[in-house]
């Protein structure tokens, strides 16, 4: 289904990368085994081009043992100025 | 190159490999002998039901031996896990290759509607099927080297 026009697009950025640098040096392939997907998405997800179902969002926080706000982060642009807040 | 391009273009080469096969076959065993036959709705119905198995047999034997290649040549394992960007993809992937065989499909039955033979129908399905599963593998290899 299309999103309507006059809906703003909202940028989604993600901290996985500092995350698991801060997780005792985590490896893609690490955070990939436990969170159940393939190397290759968890690529995906933090070059910012697959954005996770809310399962895989959640457990990949709990696995960073974070709220989810600190791994995923959503900017909506404000409707004054159109920049994101 | 990731594991799942390997063997998507593995299956995209297999799937020519079986169709140039099981048409060189047909095609010298029974058509070459007695062309008329391509006008027998029997002989069609026969070369289906028959590749559908013949195909599915050999991609699986051709899977196989490949996994044992990639194995023995690089000590690489097959990727087997399917996760939920994987099911995505291949959902996209099968839309597009839907409109492909459904094009295909209406182009088979232009051909009845133009009064050309029956021949012509059967061949554009057997195409419409062989290019819509070509479209599913490169489309899946698209997306994964786009990332989704």
């Amino acid at each position: 289904m299309a999103k309507p026009s006059n809906i703003p697009e909202c940028l989604i950025t993600n901290n996985i990368r500092k995350l698991r640098f801060a997780t005792g040096e985590m490896t893609q392939q690490d955070l990939a085994d436990r969170s159940g997907v393939t190397r290759q998405t968890i690529v995906a997800i933090e070059n910012g081009k697959y954005f996770p179902t809310l399962e895989l969002a959640f457990r990949m926080a709990h696995i960073f043992n974070t709220p989810l706000e600190d791994v995923f982060k959503a900017d909506f642009p404000s409707p004054a100025d159109g920049s994101t807040a | 190159m990731e594991s799942k391009e390997k063997q998507l273009i593995l299956s995209a080469l297999s799937s020519i490999l079986i169709l140039a096969g099981y048409t060189g076959y047909v095609y010298s065993n029974y058509v070459s002998t007695n062309p008329t036959i391509v006008n027998e709705t029997r002989f069609w119905g026969l070369s289906f039901l028959i590749l559908i198995p013949v195909s599915i047999v050999a991609q699986i034997l051709i899977h196989i031996l490949f996994a044992i290649f990639l194995k023995v040549a690089s000590n690489e394992e097959m990727e087997t896990k399917l996760d939920e960007r994987d099911k995505l993809i291949e959902l996209r992937a099968i839309r597009t290759s839907h409109w492909v065989f459904i094009g295909g499909f209406l182009l088979a039955m232009a051909s009845q509607a133009a009064g050309l033979p029956t021949w012509v129908m059967f061949c554009t399905l057997v195409l419409a099927g062989f290019l819509s599963s070509l479209v599913s593998d490169f489309m899946k290899i698209h997306y994964y080297r786009r990332g989704f």
